[in-house]
């Protein structure tokens, strides 16, 4: 529908609307607003902690509450609020970068949506119903099998919800990439975002099971009684180590390679120049993957595997910094040469490079066995992962979201105040974590609730709060810029940028419900670059305008995703009353109910007819 | 893109269940979730072979183990994916009946192979007071050999909706991709029986 008859419809309607869409574009806004609320809960956790540790002996909060800030700080970022938003990206974007009307399956894009938002709904209500999870965001045995309460089950449920449907989000992504480009959209003419997007839902696909494996495991050890980690009956806690970091690896490539997409569509279009090396990035990021699923082990050098395990996943890890190299390169030949224009899409791409760069060579490092027993659980193990995902995963994602906005909202965020938050956020970043290399060095453990006076760490840790606090200022920035732009800013065109190479700038921002009135004919790499050069305004279509046929909404996602939310409760509490019982069996009747009841009643959706279509202007 | 739903019987596409986009969309999806399901039990096996010996001075696989029952179990399961391709070849034909006939079959014989499964726990936790809590061997035994129960379970459910739901109307383009689907997930159930035969009660037997 027209953007004109969605404001004529009330509160509810609208309400109605969201919760029963299966449009693409829609759900994409959901996961990236939804994101971006976990996203502020993270950073205000992160505050704490960097309050806490501003002084030496602080006692700001106390040593529990602080072990809950940790593991609610790593578990929201991570799967609440980084992944979500770039499945956001993937959801919003990518169809229309290959041509595409939706995804492969709309309804199982809405239950995945919904999975997500309960899931960490259900993580967080663990605030106010006897406390969070406390044991890391890496949850090992035995520590979170003996964790008191039901914080860790909270944790076990939440990641177990969210889990599932990201799981749903990946094959959906794999299917819609296979069977839905456009005519002329091979393989090789796809934009990196939408190849980044096909080789982390592999990666998704294979690496969420084994959470989903580790999950179970400790479930059925906290609430069922098994011994799976219980050492008096033969249990070994080390195999929650293993499955975690099988699945935690590829994770961390999961979040980094849709952000290598992001800044892979953002640098061509601001330095005017096809990306250099396309056929290497593409070979890069297969291999990244690739090699991602054999380095879970380096995590665990301290554990005592052996020198010939250790070796193998050492070599392994290093080997990784080829092709992230041979992208960096890319990225810096793309640049050369270019007619550069610097906005803060552009600045967060530029900052993003150094700052990755930095990252990427304390990853080496680690990787050296010998030398991760002095680095192992310091801080410099965290200064390390936050110059990766920071500088990598959360600089894209504010870069995306910059690039991409006019095309997600119809408008344009403001430059003045997107350089404001650059800068603020960036110094921020630097302050805060590359001061805490040397406190890692200095031998700082991470994890510590306070840090003795006189040890050389007090004036390090000051530096990092202080950045900590700038960062914070940089997001109220944008989240101010955000409401400004939505209250003020200009309508923007098709192409706002004037340069956008791929097909998602050759239709309206925002895109209507079926994205291409006529579906596009792709003639290359960059399809409406090639068109500009050759003076056409538009795509060239490859049908004539024919009936659309369309999904259909439906509330079911929700439903189901209500019902699996009360069994999860039912599931933790059985533990303490038998009632709950009922709770989880009722829960599970309702979910396996309304998934007969998706399969029994045929859905055929609908047609948007060819004369309506025509009377639309694009 | 406009499909229809209802068959022309002078123009039969040659497999009904990936002639539709929806269909091959289904196709293709649960060939990727079977993918998904390969790394799900790779994780179970890989737990349950680290944790076998650690019986904590119960029972051991050897105490338990007895093959005639599991060999019976497999006899039903292979055959079971044997009845689901004669269905699906006479699907293809556009031979209703005989379907419907051969996944009956089908669903009978998993019901038994499951009322053996639910008879050998049964007798593994009474006559050997052998469970889920009573060491780290119990835990790792019931959660792969049960996920795979479960996953049976769960198949038998889907086979019987489906056949009861689409008893008076026949093939259509709508529904034969959903018993395709449906056959596609059989066989990997029957798939990872064969490893858990090998695995958990051949390779229990011997060491």
């Amino acid at each position: 529908m027209s953007i004109a008859s969605t404001q004529q419809k009330g509160f509810w309607a609208i309400l109605w609307d969201y919760l029963t869409t299966v449009d693409h574009k829609k759900l994409g806004n959901m996961y990236i607003a939804a994101g971006a609320f976990f996203f502020v809960l993270g950073g205000i956790e992160a505050l704490v902690i960097r309050i806490q540790l501003a002084k030496p002996e602080n006692d700001f909060i106390s040593a529990g509450l602080y072990n809950e800030m940790i593991t609610m700080h790593g578990t929201t970022m991570i799967f609440f609020a980084a992944m979500p938003i770039l499945i956001g990206f993937m959801n919003a974007i990518m169809p229309l970068q290959i041509g595409a009307r939706d995804v492969a399956f709309p309804f199982l894009n809405s239950l995945g949506f919904w999975l997500f938002l309960f899931g960490g709904i259900m993580l967080n209500l663990s605030w106010f119903l006897g406390g969070a999870p406390d044991a890391g965001w890496t949850a090992y045995a035995p520590l979170s099998i003996q964790s008191p309460g039901h914080g860790m089950d909270f944790y076990i449920l939440g990641l177990q919800l969210s889990g599932a449907g990201t799981l749903m989000g990946g094959i959906n992504f794999l299917v819609t990439i296979v069977t839905m480009r456009a005519p002329g959209m091979t393989y090789m003419r796809m934009p990196l975002f939408t190849w980044t997007t096909f080789v982390a839902s592999i990666l998704i696909l294979f690496a969420f099971p084994a959470l989903t494996v580790g999950l179970f495991l400790l479930m059925f050890d906290r609430l069922f009684g098994s011994a799976f980690f219980d050492v008096a009956l033969g249990g070994n806690s080390v195999i929650w180590q293993h499955l975690f970091w099988i699945f935690g690896h590829p994770e961390v490539y999961i979040l980094i390679l849709p952000a290598f997409g992001i800044f892979s569509e953002i640098i061509p279009v601001f330095s005017r120049k096809r990306l250099f090396g396309y056929t290497s990035m593409v070979f890069a990021t297969f291999l990244i993957a690739f090699l991602g699923f054999m380095v879970w082990a380096h995590h665990m050098f301290a554990v005592g595997l052996g020198p010939t395990a250790n070796a193998i996943f050492a070599v392994g890890t290093m080997a990784i910094a080829v092709p992230t190299g041979i992208k960096i390169f890319n990225w810096l030949a793309t640049l050369w040469g270019g007619s550069i224009t610097i906005n803060s899409a552009m600045l967060w791409s530029l900052g993003f490079i150094p700052s990755f760069t930095i990252g990427g060579m304390t990853g080496v490092m680690l990787g050296a066995t010998t030398a991760d027993y002095q680095y192992h659980d310091t801080y410099f193990v965290i200064a390390h992962f936050h110059y990766v995902i920071v500088g990598g995963v959360v600089f894209g994602i504010l870069a995306g979201l910059h690039y991409w906005w006019p095309k997600l909202f119809g408008k344009v965020l403001n430059e003045a105040m997107g350089k404001i938050a650059f800068w603020f956020f960036f110094i921020g970043f630097h302050l805060t974590f590359f001061i805490q290399h040397f406190l890692g060095l200095m031998g700082m453990p991470r994890r510590y609730w306070v840090f003795l006076e006189g040890q050389g760490l007090d004036t390090g840790n000051m530096i990092s709060t202080v950045g900590a606090f700038l960062m914070g200022i940089g997001s109220l920035v944008f989240i101010i810029n955000v409401v400004y732009t939505t209250v003020k800013g200009e309508k923007a065109g098709n192409d706002p940028w004037g340069d956008g190479r791929s097909l998602e700038w050759s239709i309206s921002s925002p895109p209507k419900e079926y994205n291409f009135k006529q579906l596009p004919l792709v003639r290359g790499l960059d399809p409406y670059w090639i068109e500009k050069m050759e003076g056409n305004k538009k795509m060239t279509p490859a049908q004539p305008v024919n009936d659309i046929h369309m999904p259909n909404g439906s509330i079911l996602p929700l439903i189901m995703t209500i019902g699996f939310f009360i069994a999860s409760f039912g599931f933790i509490y059985q533990v303490d009353n038998n009632l709950w019982l009922i709770a989880l069996f009722g829960g599970m009747a309702i979910a396996l109910g309304s998934m007969l009841a998706r399969s029994l009643v045929d859905d055929y959706g609908y047609h948007i007819h060819k004369e309506d279509l025509e009377k639309e202007v694009d | 893109m406009s499909q229809e739903h209802t068959l022309d019987p002078n123009n039969l596409p040659k497999d009904p269940a990936k002639s539709t986009l929806e269909g091959k969309h289904k196709f293709l999806g649960l060939w990727f979730f079977l993918g998904g399901e390969t790394v799900l039990f790779s994780c179970f096996f890989a737990t349950y072979l680290a944790l076998k010996n650690s019986t904590a001075g119960g029972p051991t696989s050897q105490d338990l183990f007895g093959l005639e029952l599991v060999f019976i179990m497999t006899i039903l399961l292979l055959t079971s994916s044997l009845t689901s391709v004669y269905a699906i070849y006479h699907m293809k034909n556009y031979d209703f009946k005989k379907m419907q006939l051969w996944f009956g079959i089908t669903a009978l014989l998993g019901l038994a192979f499951l009322g053996f499964e639910i008879y050998e726990f049964y007798h593994y936790i009474t006559d050997y007071g052998f469970t889920f809590r009573s060491s780290a061997f119990g835990s790792a035994f019931y959660t792969l050999v049960g996920f795979h129960g479960g996953h049976v379970v769960f198949g038998l459910s889907w086979l019987i909706a489906l056949m009861v739901r689409n008893a008076r109307r026949g093939i259509t383009l709508k529904n034969a991709s959903k018993f395709n689907t449906f056959s596609l997930y059989w066989h990997f159930i029957d798939v990872v029986w064969v490893f858990i035969f090998t695995v958990v009660y051949l390779m229990g037997m011997v060491s």
